[in-house]
């Protein structure tokens, strides 16, 4: 392979704004990158996808300087550089937009700005350079933002904003995009879309990390594919698909949307009445929810997070106390009653709970993956014996998980830790499914997990469903919700927005709902 | 491309963190030692001979060595435990001190008993009082927030206040200006290794290891299985790891702190078994000599191990023993000096635990990535 594998399209002869050359990067034994090679030019949004694991992160992270690479080249306009720190990376004129904002929430975003060039001693004259310039830049790339506005007053769009600010504040050509739209609502993706093809516009260059093919689809002008540490394929994007894209990804043929025939929906399982939760803080996180959810269909809870949905899975699973409300399982109230209502007696009365977030909640990391296998059913007759752990009994039902769900690595002694995030979920997944709930509550079912185990997980929960199991599924991805669940409904600010069969949702309606806009109510008004 | 995941590449094996790790940080405390006794005037290889030789030179000093671990293996186990539920107890002074008048009075009121009767009277006095007192800290901390290294800080304030006054007051001898309670009836007082081994016709000088070193070996045993082995184990190393998720297990955080730090007190308790019962006899003024904190060093040292405490044990019984030795035939390092090696051990291998590790891990690495590439290559 060439030192340029992609041709410049339009732009022709420029030199590319970004380029690596034979990259390698061990950690330990691991071989992270294997001779990357890639190429941006300028004034292009560019993609890089891949699953977890693939290398893109890391690659990433060389660029801006967290790590160093153990050989191979990186070119800035076409110069080597030597980047060691993010400072040097700045001095490149490379900024980063993290994942996970790195702003500092009582600060107003001027000062979120200035926060570490605040220019000399006095603090008054930098700041009155520092809005001049902010003013400049809000203007020239359409960004508009408050700068006396405190940053943890704004909503998750706008404080994106303030870190694609930041960098180019500190002069940024090429701006780095770590997973950009995970916390965003549909509009607001739309916005970010807006203002990252204006920066394109202005001559900057873009590169985003995603494993969202539809984003890659809309917004790049070109992708290059990781896997397993290396790159596999760079394309122009008008000339190839989600699906070859997918292919490339995982290494095989992907369905991206599993089959499911209708819902054939049975008795009431799960029936919740105004139901209220109020947090440590004191704030009323859940507002007046009903639902209710039968037993052989699947209902998804959409919603940007933060609005409640969190905290109506942990009230649900009894791990936050409701305020007030009815919680109707099986026909009987159970939100009163602590003796029913907690995590314990809820498994014994078969409502398994996969939680949102499973490397806090879900595992213990520094278990072996068999001790955190039993997580929650760890006083179970199967699993011991007398006073003590029946380890046999464990690992032997550990090892038939791991079989059946294709977990790997494939040894149940080994620390959870150890293994991926997407084996993480597949580990929690078979505890919960295998231990036959009659009531699956699911928080984020694929969360930061691979394309090919989403399609596994996916058809495991149909499967569930079609056994007659009642399954609630909480998840910010408005193509998994839409994909899986029978009924969609949404919330908004801890209150039910509205609620539609799967059939009538398409994207545009469920991300008004989820601004707290019902379109029928505005209809009918 | 085809290889399987099977093993995760990159990760460091354990005995690399167990047993390379404390060796370092041990010889590290020792070169820093050396250094000191150099500038003093000595010759730190003959100070390091006479060390060895006073801890286990000859049958007594090893005795004196076991005795001195015997009291550490139970500190450090009742600190383990609490550490698995993620609380810090370092009360352990105190409540080997409170421990040991519920052994006292079981010995004093048992008179004529026979002794493994009172031994069994007096484990259970043992671990009910030191139990209470680690259950306050822990009843604080479960309910209250309370931080347990405040509390139980606290606590061994108490603990000296109120054993002051008790024996001052209340247990001292009739008629005598020391303050310790009455001496135990010979019937009642832990028979020591010395006497055992008379019975066979050896003689071995006077030293005051007795069958509670036994007894602190099985606690080791019966430690290792409850965190081990058994689901109230599980429960506790849960939530010492991952309170949220022990939370989402149905795991109630506050029972399991409160239990833990009960049974770290209880073990903690059960060390006047060995001071008291197998050597002093008697309830005497501050017993526990520091070695409630030294307990703590342990089981850091031991990485909160039962195996690992039983072998940080041995080596500071043999520190103290071995220290005392020192200042004996090297008059120049004086008990104090012996002090400072001791601490010095406990900076390197407690409170600087993890100093060589990176550098540890980057050598590892540096010598294993050297025959692994070439075969992931290959595959």
């Amino acid at each position: 392979m060439t030192s340029a594998p992609n041709k410049p399209a339009s732009k022709a002869a420029a030199l590319p704004a970004l380029e690596l050359r034979k990259v390698n990067k061990w950690f330990g034994t691991n071989h992270a990158n294997r001779d990357i090679d890639l190429a941006v030019q300028p004034g292009t949004i560019h993609g890089i996808i891949g699953e977890n694991g693939a290398g893109k992160s890391t690659i990433m992270s060389i660029v801006y300087g967290f790590y160093s690479a153990d050989s191979g080249e990186v070119l800035v306009n076409g110069t080597p550089v030597t980047i060691t720190s993010p400072k040097d990376a700045l001095a490149a004129g490379i900024g980063m937009v993290h994942q996970h904002f790195k702003l500092v929430d009582n600060f107003t975003v001027l000062e979120n700005v200035i926060l570490g060039v605040e220019g000399g001693m006095k603090l008054a004259a930098g700041m009155a350079r520092a809005r001049a310039e902010l003013e400049r830049l809000e203007r020239e790339y359409g960004l508009e933002v408050s700068p006396d506005s405190v940053v943890e007053d704004l909503p998750v769009g706008i404080q994106q904003r303030v870190e694609i600010l930041k960098a180019l504040y500190r002069g940024a050509d090429t701006l780095i995009l770590d997973e950009p739209t995970g916390v965003l609502t549909p509009q607001e993706v739309d916005e970010l879309f807006r203002i990252l093809r204006q920066l394109r516009e202005q001559g900057k260059t873009i590169i985003i990390i995603t494993h969202k093919l539809g984003e890659v689809m809309a917004l790049t002008d070109r992708v290059s594919v990781m896997r397993r540490g290396e790159m596999v394929a760079h394309r122009q994007t008008a000339e190839t698909s989600k699906e070859e894209l997918a292919e490339l990804m995982v290494g095989r043929k992907v369905l991206l949307r599993v089959a499911k025939g209708p819902a054939n929906p049975g008795a009431t399982v799960l029936k919740i009445d105004g139901l209220n939760v109020i947090d440590g803080q004191g704030v009323r996180r859940v507002k007046d929810v009903s639902l209710d959810v039968r037993a052989g269909e699947i209902v998804g809870i959409a919603g940007v997070s933060g609005n409640g949905q969190s905290e109506l899975l942990q009230a649900l699973s009894g791990i936050m106390k409701p305020a007030s409300g009815q919680i109707l399982y099986k026909g009987e109230d159970i939100a009163g009653d602590p003796a029913k209502l907690n995590a314990r007696a809820l498994r014994k009365a078969g409502v398994g709970h996969v939680p949102e977030d499973r490397q806090r909640e879900g595992l213990v990391m520094s278990f072996l993956a068999a001790e955190s296998a039993i997580l929650g059913y760890h006083d179970l007759p199967a699993y011991n014996r007398g006073i003590l752990m029946d380890r046999d009994a464990i690992i032997a039902e550990t090892q038939r998980y791991i079989e059946k769900y294709d977990v790997r690595p494939t040894s149940p002694t080994y620390k959870s830790s150890n293994f991926s995030g997407g084996n993480q979920q597949k580990l929690v997944l078979a505890r919960e499914i295998e231990n036959d709930p009659d009531l699956l509550l699911i928080g984020q079912p694929t969360r930061g997990v691979d394309i090919g185990a989403i399609e596994f997980i996916h058809s495991r929960l149909i499967e569930m469903r079609d056994a007659g199991k009642a399954i609630l599924v909480v998840s910010t991805e408005l193509d998994e919700v839409m994909s899986l669940s029978d009924r969609i409904v949404v919330m908004f600010d801890g209150h039910v927005v509205g609620e539609l069969p799967a059939s009538e949702a398409d994207e545009r309606i469920l991300g008004l709902m989820m601004a707290g806009i019902d379109p029928k109510k505005n209809q009918a008004a | 491309m085809a290889s399987p995941a099977s093993s995760k590449p990159g990760e460091i094996p354990g005995w690399i963190y167990n047993v390379i790790l404390p060796i370092l940080n041990l010889l590290a405390a020792l070169v820093v030692s050396g250094i000191l006794i150099l500038l003093i005037g000595e010759n730190p290889i003959n100070a390091l001979w006479v060390l060895i030789q006073g801890a286990f030179g000859y049958a007594d000093n090893i005795g004196y060595t076991l005795y001195y671990a015997t009291s550490l293996i139970f500190v450090g186990l009742g600190f383990a435990v609490a550490a698995h539920g993620g609380k810090f107890n370092i009360g352990g002074e105190g409540q080997g001190y409170i421990g040991g008048l519920g052994i006292g009075l079981a010995c004093l009121y048992m008179g004529s008993t026979p002794w493994p009767i009172v031994m069994l009277v007096a484990i259970v006095g043992g671990a009910v009082c030191g139990g209470v007192w680690g259950l306050v800290p822990g009843y604080l901390a479960a309910k209250r927030g309370a931080h347990t290294v405040i509390t139980t800080i606290m606590f061994n304030f108490i603990a000296s206040a109120l054993m002051t006054y008790l024996l001052v007051d209340v247990l001292i001898r009739p008629g005598q200006q020391n303050p310790e309670s009455e001496t135990f009836a010979v019937t009642s007082q832990l028979p020591q290794v010395r006497d055992i081994l008379l019975n066979f016709g050896i003689n071995i000088p006077p030293n005051p290891l007795n069958v509670s070193f036994v007894i602190a070996l099985l606690c080791c045993v019966a430690v290792y299985y409850y965190i081990w082995r058994t689901r109230w184990g599980y429960e506790l190393r849960a939530v010492g790891q991952n309170e949220k998720a022990a939370v989402y297990a149905g795991i109630s955080p506050t029972m399991i702190t409160i239990i833990s730090m009960t049974i770290s007190g209880a073990l903690c308790g059960l060390m006047g078994l060995n001071v008291l019962m197998g050597d002093q006899h008697r309830i005497v003024l501050n017993f526990t000599a520091g070695l409630g904190f030294v307990g703590i060093a342990v089981a850091l040292m031991g990485r909160n191990h039962p195996f690992g405490i039983l072998l940080a044990s041995l080596l500071f019984g043999a520190l103290y023993q071995g220290g005392s030795q020192l200042s004996f035939d090297i008059p120049v390092l004086n008990r104090d000096l012996v002090v400072v090696i001791q601490g010095l051990v406990i900076l390197f291998t407690g409170a600087l635990e993890n100093q060589f590790k990176p550098y540890l891990e980057w050598t590892y690495r540096r010598l294993t990535r050297q025959s692994v590439p070439q075969s992931t290559k290959e595959a």
